[in-house]
């Protein structure tokens, strides 16, 4: 009995082994021969951008999508070069990627985790993609994120502003351009106690999902510092598009704030919402009521139309800066285009930059090569002035842009002007912040 | 007490929009049988005539200004739109500023044929189909529009502001005896709760007072014997689906000012009507106004902090709970007809 016993363990335990064999995912056997997934073995090599060409963000999609499209020119030595011209860092030629031409395929997120990883996979293991970058939504770059780490390729993400990202959600495989909440609080703080005093009471409408929740935590622990109260904080549903049930509530509280922790279409409705109810004509407390809106996107800003004139909030770049690295990009991207930039665009066109530089530095695509010359890698002329990409969380350290809706626009480009430009110092935080606690980069994966 | 009054107000307002979609989708289940899905984007076209007659009405001509140069150094090139030619600079910039109320009669030719096309092109051959089929076909024929509306407007919304003129805000607080500043409603959404009580009461008044309406009532009510009276019910009830469009095409546009438009408006609507109907009573035409109103106003006080903070998450699920609660207890809805969708 014994023995039929173990003979059936030893049946039992062989086959789930070669079960397990059959069913683990292609990304992780195909390639055993390479080095690494995906490693490029003919005259190109496969960038796959992951973009939302879909839904409510297809817009910001298309635009980082229009800048992907400009990053491969430069690297295969069409167009003027735009900042390739500029960028601190000479290694790259136009000659592509370590001498291969630069191809790519694109995905559609749809700002969503689930097809964005559907997508990612495809392009990985179908299109031999060796790098993903793209995004418009950090729900949707730490999914894709993990999603890498696990397949063995370098992901450069692109508009995610959740300090998640680089937070509890860090992965070794993943690097973010973009700036972060702690960094838009810490900008955005000593300017707001600046122009509206430092005895001030907030309210708080967040967008109920991760990234409005680190957002919120973000802001009010640097306004709190600076002396402001917080009166009330609401979670609003991510899908509501009528804000005014919510934006009454506040008429009748102590606030003299209303900050609007929304992104996207939920900031043109909230905003539009609380003008709409005269919140910029209220005096409480003696002072005139204001609306902050952390994170701008001027593109989609336009959607408020006039509302967003006064209105303070943070930005990673803008078209109007005047550095030469700016300049450039706006030079290359406004005469193939017609139109400026968005600041999605710039972080996607200068992510696809600085990962083929890495490659060239490191003379190889093995992403555990990309990641050593990543990490601690300092560079400049990419239109934030002299940028860090930290070691220790994968995180860009770069000056922040704090903004304020104009009042007389001169077109449906020129939305806001410049207050003040952080310097970086004042935006770099411990790696171990309590905002950004949990979680670890661990090993950078090869794959193959 | 006046945060009370504020979120009545509120919820009036918010139930104008649903009780204007939901009369829409009963007047159409009423009278043709079919469960439209569709209805969302008729109120999504609407919002877009908005846009549209705007940027008809801003249409220009371009000129070189060689003293002013654009971002990328090139001589600026200036837009003049042809209205403030033919009409002077103000008054061109006065209709062009009133382009959404110049909308709603923009809107109705527009509404009555595409309702038309709708009806006549591809609802009519679903009449004797499963309800399951209907839904299939009109979600997918929402699917196609707000795509097409994608494909020309951009993902983005497109702001659509009301005329300077009715910009503002209205202090009920005063009026009422409370402090000044506590009630503020925007002027723009009593409009937009006075229009629809007016679109409303219009409907129920065509139908009760004329012999069109009498026809059609008659037919809803049983469309077999009307039939037998020889009386082409169909062309009518073709008549009512192009009314049903217009009624939600000028919700649309009247809501344009309230929230940009943008080419998902539609869906975001679209469930929430659906449930209103529902609770409202399938066919049931003051159920679908009155349950308007009535979610509309549930909606805003579930969305107080002073709710929230006792129950996390109740504004998102109380419009829901409250159907539940309904169809437990009066499975036909509020004022729901017997043996609608009980076969």
């Amino acid at each position: 009995m014994s023995k039929l016993d173990l003979g059936r363990r030893r049946v039992l335990k062989t086959g789930a082994i070669a079960g397990a064999g059959l069913a683990m995912p292609t990304i992780f056997t195909a390639q055993s021969a390479a080095a690494y997934t995906n490693e490029p073995t003919g005259s190109s090599v496969v960038l796959g951008f992951n973009v939302p060409q879909t839904g409510p963000y297809a817009d910001e999609g298309l635009d980082e999508l229009r800048a992907y499209e400009l990053a491969v020119e430069h690297l295969n030595g069409e167009g003027d070069g735009g900042m390739m011209n500029t960028f601190s860092s000479k290694a790259l030629k136009g000659n592509g990627i370590l001498g291969k031409k630069v191809e790519y395929v694109t995905g559609d997120t749809q700002t969503k985790s689930d097809a964005a990883r559907a997508s990612a996979k495809s392009m990985i293991e179908k299109d031999g993609a060796v790098m993903i970058t793209g995004g418009s939504s950090s729900g949707v770059a730490v999914a894709v994120q993990a999603l890498c780490q696990d397949a063995g390729v370098i992901f450069m993400a692109g508009l995610t502003h959740a300090n998640d990202t680089t937070g509890k959600d860090k992965r070794a495989n993943g690097f973010r351009h973009f700036f972060n909440s702690y960094m838009s609080g810490a900008a955005l703080a000593p300017v707001l106690a600046n122009q509206y005093g430092t005895d001030r009471n907030a309210y708080y409408l967040t967008a109920d999902y991760n990234w409005g929740y680190t957002t919120e935590e973000a802001i009010s622990s640097a306004t709190e510092a600076m002396g402001w109260n917080t009166v009330q904080k609401v979670l609003t549903p991510l899908a509501a598009t009528d804000f005014s049930s919510y934006i009454a509530p506040v008429l009748n509280s102590d606030a003299d704030v209303l900050v609007l922790v929304h992104y996207g279409g939920n900031m043109v409705n909230s905003l539009t919402n609380a003008v709409q109810f005269g919140l910029r004509d209220r005096v409480v407390n003696g002072k005139n009521f204001e609306i902050v809106v952390p994170l701008y996107s001027e593109l989609m800003a336009r959607g408020a139309g006039k509302n967003i004139a006064g209105i303070f909030g943070s930005q990673n770049w803008d078209w109007k800066f005047q550095d030469e690295g700016s300049k450039a990009f706006v030079q290359s991207f406004g005469t193939k285009y017609g139109f400026p930039p968005s600041q999605a665009a710039h972080t996607c066109y200068v992510q696809t930059l600085l990962y083929a530089d890495a490659v060239e530095r490191a003379g190889t695509f093995n992403p555990c090569g990309v990641v050593e010359a990543l990490e601690g890698f300092e560079f400049d002329g990419m239109g934030n002035g002299p940028t860090l990409y930290r070691a220790e969380d994968h995180q860009c350290f770069k000056d922040v842009v704090v903004v304020k809706g104009k009042e007389n626009p001169e077109n449906e480009f020129d939305l806001v002007e410049q207050v003040e430009i952080t310097p970086v110092e004042q935006v770099t935080y411990a790696p171990d912040h309590p905002q950004f606690a949990g979680g670890s980069l661990g090993a950078c994966n090869p794959g193959a | 007490m006046d945060a009370f009054i504020l979120q009545i107000l509120n919820g009036l307002d918010k139930g104008s929009a649903y009780a204007l979609i939901a009369l829409g989708l009963t007047l159409i289940f009423g009278t043709l049988g079919v469960v439209n899905f569709a209805h969302g984007a008729l109120f999504m076209l609407g919002a877009f005539c908005a846009v549209v007659l705007s940027r008809i009405l801003s249409i220009a001509h371009v000129t070189v200004d060689p003293t002013r140069t654009d971002f990328l150094g090139n001589p600026l090139k200036v837009s003049t739109p042809y209205v403030h030619e033919w009409f002077g600079p103000e008054a061109g910039q006065t209709l062009i500023e009133w382009s959404v109320p110049l909308a709603i009669l923009f809107s109705i030719p527009i509404m009555v044929a595409v309702g038309f096309a709708m009806e006549r092109g591809l609802i009519k051959y679903f009449y004797k189909r499963p309800h399951a089929d209907q839904i299939l076909v009109t979600f997918g024929l929402a699917i196609v529009l707000q795509e097409v509306i994608k494909y020309f407007f951009g993902a983005n919304p497109i702001p659509t502001p009301a005329p300077d003129a009715l910009v503002g805000s209205f202090d009920f607080g005063a009026l009422l005896g409370f402090d000044p500043g506590t009630i503020i409603y925007p002027y723009w959404r009593l409009i937009y709760f006075m229009f629809a009580a007016a679109v409303i009461a219009a409907v129920f008044a065509f139908l009760q007072f004329t012999t069109f309406g009498m026809v059609v009532r008659a037919g809803m009510a049983d469309r077999e014997t009307v039939g037998l009276l020889g009386i082409n019910i169909d062309r009518r009830f073709t008549i009512m689906f192009a009314i049903a469009a217009c009624v939600a095409g000028m919700a649309g546009v009247m809501y344009t000012p309230i929230n940009s438009p943008n080419y998902h408006m539609g869906m975001d609507f679209l469930v929430l009507s659906f449930v209103v109907v529902v609770v409202g009573g399938m066919g049931s035409l003051p159920g679908a106004v009155f349950a308007g109103f009535l979610l509309g106003v549930l909606e805003s006080f579930a969305s107080m902090p002073a709710i929230t903070t006792v129950i996390p998450g109740i504004n998102q699920v109380i419009i829901y709970l409250v159907a539940i609660v309904i169809l437990l207890t009066r499975p036909r809805g509020l004022m729901g007809r017997k043996g609608v969708m009980e076969e």
